[in-house]
This record gives structure tokens, C-alpha cells and sequence, in this order.
């Protein structure tokens, strides 16, 4: 009864018991933070708007401010952001091949690793190609949305995004 | 004499009892096991509810051996998040579970849901030696430091270049899709790792819980 593997195992199954009931209050104590994150995106300048080997490719440069501080708890490893836009088109052509109903466009994304990186402000170029699948793009209105993926230390992940509409790109090619 | 035989017939009946006793308990085990795998198949919808990062490339998020739990609904994939997809290999008959933080032009068809991989994406995995899982980030520009062939370790390496997966694939359709990642606990994967790498152990671990279980007295 009181050998050492008895001790042994009951050590060990113990320890495992309490880590994953720390790991779990780790994870549940996320919810008490209710945070209150802030974003704002301005496209400042469009760069190029032009249609290469038949799709429209845009160019721009974008302003983004955040203040992402409060989604930080002691249970965050870091925060993954990203802009993307929601390019909604619309066709009226439906003798033509299948077109998508919703365009997602990822523009600019970035890791943030602690909260004192969590307030920025930054003026980039679109990171990622901002490019139709057809040349649809001219006067067409789009969002601008600014999601956060918080990768915890243990347990949950959360993310959200706050959307920015009435974005309107340019009705002639430059 | 007949005292004799008795306690015999006694003995070998607490033995038989015994073993069964055991073996039912063993039996308990596993398909209690079983039970949980299926039940989070079921609650989770996804075909693997939980994974194992097996690369380092989407450090510094996850690491290797971390574990991930799945969840799949029926809500369209959205540019952004982190999903675990299946890709069709090449020359290969079965897939590598491939994580992916899903960067770049996610198209959702009314049709069909359709995440599409950029060139940048294509030329990555053709790059990799080896069969690990890994993720990619896609419509990422080449990141030097993740375009290198990584070091491969047991007997998973494959000594030359040839591309692991089809190269028509431009599209994730929604069957190559496992689901997308809803928690994380890191290490504990590490297990999984160790066993696989070094079948020795996994073994030597085996063989020596069937031998506490055979010799245990209660």
C-alpha cells in the first residue's frame, strides 16, 4: 500500500490535477477582464489603382491607430492584428461564371508581443496585395476591419474586430 | 487429499478472477478514452478535435508541442483566423495536418467556400523537406529564416527536395479544412512528440505499465 510507486503515482497524479485546475482558473479569469480596445484606420493616399494581367490592383497607404492595451491580461502572450477589407461585390451578370459574394482582402497585419507595443500608430503601405479577381474594384465601396486574435498563455483564445465603413475606392484608374 | 485440491480450485479461481478483473479494467480504460475522442468528434465537429503544433513557424504564437483544440462550425472561414487544414499530397496517399494562420484573399463563394493559397504559399510548402505538419502563413511575404529547409530529426526526413503536395492546389476547400483553433495549452503536446520521435520509448513506457498492471496486487 505504502510503497514508492503508490507515492509515486498519487504525487504525480496529483500535480497534474492541480496544474490543469490553474491552468483552467488561468483561462477563466480572462473573462473578468471586459476590455475596451480602440482602432482607427484612414486610408491616407492611393498610391496606384491600376489593372495588371486583368485584375484591378490597388495601392495604398493606410493610417492605423490602435489602442489594444486593455485586451492584455496576465494570461496574454501576445496579440495578432490585422486589417483586412470587406470589398462587397455585387453582379448583376448572372449568365456568368459563379463570382463571389464576399471579398475578404488581408492588407496589413502585425504581432504584438506586450502591452507597451499595444498603443501605436503607423503609417504602412498595404502589406499584402490588394488585388480583384476581375476588375470590378472602380467606385466600388468597401470596410476596413481591424481584427485581433489575443493567443493566450494557456487556455481560451478570444478575438473580435472592430469594422470602419464607408471607404469608396477612386472611379478611374491612376 | 480432498483439502488439497480444494484450496487449488480456490486459488486458481481468485487468480482467473483476478485477471479478468484486470483486463476489465484495462478494457475500461480505453474505451473510456475512446468515449471522450468520439464525444469531442461529436460536440466539436471537427474530424481532430485536438492537435499537436508540430513546427516552429508559427512561433512565436505556437511552439512546438503545444497543443491545440479545435472547433468547426458551419460559419464561412474568414481571412485572420487560425485553422488546421488537411492538403492534398502529392504522391502521397495520406495528408499532413497543416496549420495555417489564414492570411491574404479569403473568397467566400455562395457556393462553395474557398480560402485562396497565394503563390507565396505554394512555393513554402514545395520548399519544405520534411513531413511534418506545419504551419504556413499565406499570402505572407517568403520570411528567409522560414524558406530554409529546416533540420528534420528521425526518420521523417525525406533527403530530397520533392515537392510533398500538389501543385494545382490554389484552393482550401471546406473538406481540406479540420477547423479552426479555440484553445491552447503548451508543452503537453511535447509527449505525443517524444513517442513518435523515439519509438523506443513509447515502448519501454507501454511495456512497463502492462507489467505494473500484471504484477499489482490490487
Amino acid at each position: 500500500m505504502h510503497s514508492f510507486g503508490f507515492r509515486a503515482n498519487a504525487l504525480l497524479t496529483f500535480s497534474v490535477t492541480i496544474l490543469a485546475l490553474i491552468c483552467a482558473m488561468a483561462s477563466l479569469s480572462d473573462n473578468l477582464n471586459s476590455p475596451s480596445p480602440s482602432a482607427h484606420v484612414q486610408v491616407s493616399n492611393i498610391n496606384r489603382f491600376q489593372k495588371s494581367k486583368g485584375n484591378d490592383e490597388v495601392s495604398m497607404t493606410l493610417n492605423v491607430s490602435a489602442n489594444l492595451q486593455s485586451l492584455f491580461t496576465w494570461n496574454t502572450k501576445q496579440v495578432y492584428c490585422l486589417t483586412n477589407s470587406y470589398a462587397f461585390v455585387f453582379l448583376a451578370a448572372e449568365y456568368e461564371s459563379p463570382k463571389n459574394s464576399l471579398n475578404q482582402v488581408s492588407l496589413w497585419d502585425a504581432i504584438i508581443p506586450s502591452k507597451e507595443q499595444a498603443q501605436f500608430l503607423i503609417q504602412t503601405k498595404n502589406k499584402y496585395r490588394f488585388t480583384d479577381q476581375g476588375s470590378n474594384l472602380r467606385g466600388k465601396e468597401y470596410n476596413l476591419t481591424l481584427h485581433w486574435h489575443v493567443m493566450p498563455k494557456t487556455g481560451k483564445m478570444f478575438a473580435d474586430k472592430i469594422v470602419m465603413t464607408g471607404f469608396r475606392l477612386p472611379e478611374e484608374y491612376r | 487429499m480432498g483439502w488439497i485440491g480444494e484450496a487449488v480450485d480456490s486459488v486458481k479461481s481468485l487468480r482467473i478472477r483476478q485477471v479478468l478483473s484486470q483486463a476489465v479494467s484495462l478494457g475500461m480504460i480505453v474505451t473510456s478514452a475512446l468515449i471522450i475522442w468520439k464525444g469531442l468528434m461529436c460536440v466539436t465537429g471537427s474530424e481532430s478535435p485536438v492537435v499537436v503544433v508540430l513546427s516552429g513557424s508559427m512561433e512565436p504564437g505556437f511552439k512546438r508541442g503545444d497543443i491545440l483544440f479545435l472547433h468547426m462550425s458551419k460559419d464561412p472561414i474568414r481571412a485572420g483566423e487560425i485553422v488546421v487544414f488537411n492538403v492534398d499530397v502529392h504522391e502521397r496517399q495520406d495528408t499532413e495536418d497543416v496549420d495555417v494562420l489564414t492570411k491574404g484573399t479569403a473568397v467566400v463563394c455562395p457556393i462553395l467556400e474557398l480560402v485562396y493559397l497565394s503563390d507565396i504559399f505554394l512555393q513554402h510548402i514545395s520548399r519544405r523537406d520534411t513531413f511534418y505538419p506545419s504551419e504556413v502563413r499565406i499570402g505572407m511575404k517568403p520570411n528567409l529564416k522560414e524558406m530554409k529547409p529546416k533540420k528534420t530529426t528521425g526518420d521523417n526526413n525525406m533527403g530530397d527536395d520533392r515537392p510533398l503536395y500538389a501543385h494545382s492546389q490554389l484552393w482550401l476547400q471546406r473538406h481540406h479544412i479540420m477547423g479552426r483553433a479555440v484553445g491552447f495549452l503548451p508543452y503537453v503536446g511535447w509527449v505525443t512528440i517524444i513517442m513518435t520521435e523515439k519509438p523506443i520509448i513509447k515502448y519501454l513506457l507501454i511495456g512497463a505499465l502492462g507489467l505494473l498492471v500484471i504484477t499489482s496486487k490490487e
